[in-house]
């Protein structure tokens, strides 16, 4: 695995011509003896939507807390913004914005009085408020509720206040822990699109998501698993892991009839490494020129064929299948 | 009709089970305070603090003292060279009781002269200065019993006359005792629920994570959270004196100045447990059950109902951790004794202690938890 870590590690790297805005080195968090975050180090340039993906409770939030300056790593050392995040903490929570899954302002507060006690909290100048409140209103669309009571919002624009309490100081990185988590399809779209907007005006964007949609949409991905960082770099890159597609094994995509029972067959096949199911369909890895056989004992069990082609993985194969493979 | 009971039934046990802190509250708490409580809820006065000014010194004031002491009633805790130290003693609220045995005692009984002893009690308390009037004038009436029993000639009077002088409160009118008591009960409670309700909303409602990745400094975090409910105090603390004053007649006798001074120093501390009780708990319920915990020693503890003196030690001592109580006995001296700065500062002291741990505590014990 590390092999091709520090091989795509130096694809990264060459390929930006960017500052790194983070930088991770070893970075370890213990609480007692249980290690949430192991030795993980990693680079978010200028710029990056840097996508943080992973399971419940493999040590996403830990990280991020970490990152923000408000949990003490056990070792490593990890900078944001240029800034230590032990001995510079504070400088570190100045200069990101910082927006978390569940809604965390005053519901009892209209959406006006939530930003500016952000702005005051900032401590943006009495003078330079007024102005920044109106730049960021306009950045999230919201001037029509500003004496709305936030608590009276849904959740598409709760999740819109939280991001303008976010960027009312300017912040040059945001880190948002699950933004999109429940909030409806079209919201989340409106959402990314404002996440593009800002971070081609030069924000940087480090989001942890569960949907493989958000997670094509960033510049970077890391995964992690287990408290380790087992996948990093961009979505092509990853699709490219030696590791995904192992030599000598060719991925197709199968429609079929009665995808559970074909599942089952799939996996008793000893030319078949691994069978993924998704809505309508199932991918296999397969080793290469086994697919004539494929056919012959697909139909000879009796199931339907409807089409088999060769795909590239998807990033939801890339995941499931590093999983799995870290498991054994 | 019956569909789905055992079902509940099994559900809400395991729901106890689970929550082994409620499971605290429910079953051990309450052994545990009717213990306590029990011993403190005594309304048979005894032991009422009690200074003597004995200018005779013979053999007979002090049979006279011991007669008091013997009863039980009475717990000689000071003597007296002057009258000057006596009153003080009393408006400090040290002694209930004071004994003054003029210089020509002895030689009067001696010559089976009719002699008066004066008897000051402090009429805060009501029930506390009836049994003190009650007692004195039976241990009178003995005394001069036994004398008589001894001469033959039949005097008009009796010999001792017990002269008792209700000062404070002299119509020993229960509202005047315990209206001022009440004030301070309530203001403790209220102002410590609030407080504590307010900080434990924002870690309920995960405002607080949003709070801590900002620039926002520890102390204006908590500082911030507290000076409005400053605010709050002080108006409560404003309107329930004024219903006291107004609504229930109870005279202010001191100066509404010091009180609110003394009173200043009460909200600090009191606003200090709010905040200590808010990083125990999670969440407003269990915030309320915290609180709980400490509103039945203010009301059964601080001498607000019962009298701390007839209490066992161990249960005295209980009382005297109760910021309640000593804010009482400030409320009591101001509005009913007319006591000075000098009489009261050591309560005032007490309290500014006790506030200064407190917030020390709770400071320590919020850093730790929004950090």
């Amino acid at each position: 695995m590390s092999r091709f870590m520090s091989q795509l590690e130096g694809n990264y790297i060459s390929q930006q011509v960017y500052t790194p805005v983070i930088q991770v080195n070893e970075l370890t968090r213990k609480f007692g003896s249980y290690i949430a975050v192991d030795r993980v180090s990693l680079t978010v340039r200028e710029r990056d939507i840097f996508g943080f993906l992973g399971p419940n409770g493999s040590g996403k939030t830990t990280l991020i807390r970490m990152l923000c300056g408000i949990l003490r790593p056990t070792s490593g050392e990890a900078k944001v913004m240029g800034y230590n995040v032990v001995q510079e903490s504070e400088e570190v929570k100045r200069s990101i914005g910082y927006m978390s899954q569940q809604f965390s302002l005053y519901s009892d507060l209209t959406v006006l009085e939530n930003i500016n006690f952000y702005a005051r909290i900032y401590g943006i100048p009495r003078r330079q408020r007024k102005e920044r409140i109106d730049e960021v209103v306009n950045i999230v669309e919201m001037k029509p509720y500003l004496n709305q009571l936030s608590g009276a919002l849904s959740g598409g624009w709760k999740q819109r206040l939280a991001l303008a309490c976010a960027l009312v100081h300017k912040p040059k990185l945001l880190f948002l822990d699950e933004p999109t988590a429940g909030i409806d399809p079209v919201a989340r779209r409106d959402l990314w699109n404002l996440l593009f907007d800002l971070s081609a005006r030069g924000t940087t964007f480090f989001v942890t998501t569960h949907y493989m949609d958000e997670a094509e949409r960033c510049s970077h991905l890391g995964y992690i698993y287990f408290s380790k960082l087992i996948a990093y770099g961009s979505p092509e890159e990853l699709k490219k892991m030696a590791d995904v597609t192992p030599q000598g094994y060719v991925r197709y995509e199968i429609r079929i009839d009665r995808l559970t029972e074909a599942m089952r067959e799939l996996l008793r096949m000893s030319f078949v490494r691994d069978a993924t199911m998704f809505s309508d369909v199932i991918h296999i890895l397969i080793e290469q020129g086994r697919e004539e056989e494929l056919q012959h004992t697909i139909q000879k069990k009796g199931f339907y064929l409807q089409s088999l082609r060769a795909v590239p993985p998807t990033l939801e194969d890339v995941f499931v299948t590093l999983t799995r493979s870290f498991k054994r | 009709m019956f569909q789905g009971f055992f079902a509940i039934v099994y559900k809400e046990t395991r729901h106890i089970v689970r929550d082994p802190r409620s499971l605290f509250l429910m079953l051990v708490i309450p052994s545990i305070e009717l213990t306590i409580f029990g011993f403190a809820v005594n309304l048979d006065i005894k032991n009422i603090q009690t200074g003597i000014l004995n200018q005779d010194k013979k053999i007979e004031s002090r049979n006279l003292v011991d007669q008091f002491v013997n009863s039980g009633y009475f717990d000689i805790i000071k003597i007296f060279n002057n009258e000057e130290e006596m009153a003080t003693a009393m408006r400090r609220g040290d002694i209930r009781v004071g004994i003054h045995i003029p210089p020509y005692y002895t030689d009067r009984i001696l010559k089976n002269e009719h002699v008066s002893v004066q008897i000051l009690i402090d009429g805060s308390d009501s029930t506390v200065a009836m049994q003190a009037l009650n007692v004195s004038n039976a241990i009178g009436l003995r005394a001069s019993i036994k004398i008589l029993s001894k001469t033959k000639s039949l005097p008009s009077q009796f010999p001792i006359d017990m002269r008792p002088r209700v000062l404070f409160n002299p119509d020993m009118r229960t509202a005047n005792f315990m209206i001022p008591g009440l004030c301070g009960v309530i203001l403790q409670v209220v102002i410590m629920l609030l407080t504590s309700f307010a900080i434990v909303r924002e870690k309920e409602q995960k405002t607080l994570e949003q709070l801590v990745v900002t620039p926002v400094s520890r102390f204006g975090l908590m500082l911030g959270k507290l000076v409005p409910f400053l605010g709050v105090g002080i108006c409560e603390t404003a309107s329930v004196l004024f219903l006291m004053r107004f609504l229930f007649q109870v005279p202010i006798a001191g100066s509404v100045l010091l009180l609110a001074f003394f009173a200043g120093i009460f909200l600090f501390t009191t606003l200090g447990m709010g905040l200590l009780v808010s990083t125990f708990a999670q969440n407003q319920i269990q915030a309320l059950q915290i609180s709980f915990l400490i509103l039945l020693p203010s009301f059964l503890l601080s001498g607000f109902m019962f009298p701390q003196e007839t209490m066992p030690r161990v249960i005295y001592w209980f009382g005297q951790i109760v910021p309640a109580t000593y804010f009482i006995r400030i409320l009591r001296g101001i509005i009913l004794r007319n006591a000075g700065f000098w009489d009261l500062w050591h309560n005032g002291a007490i309290l500014g202690v006790m506030g200064i741990v407190i917030i020390y505590i709770a400071s320590f014990r919020f850093h730790k938890t929004i950090g």
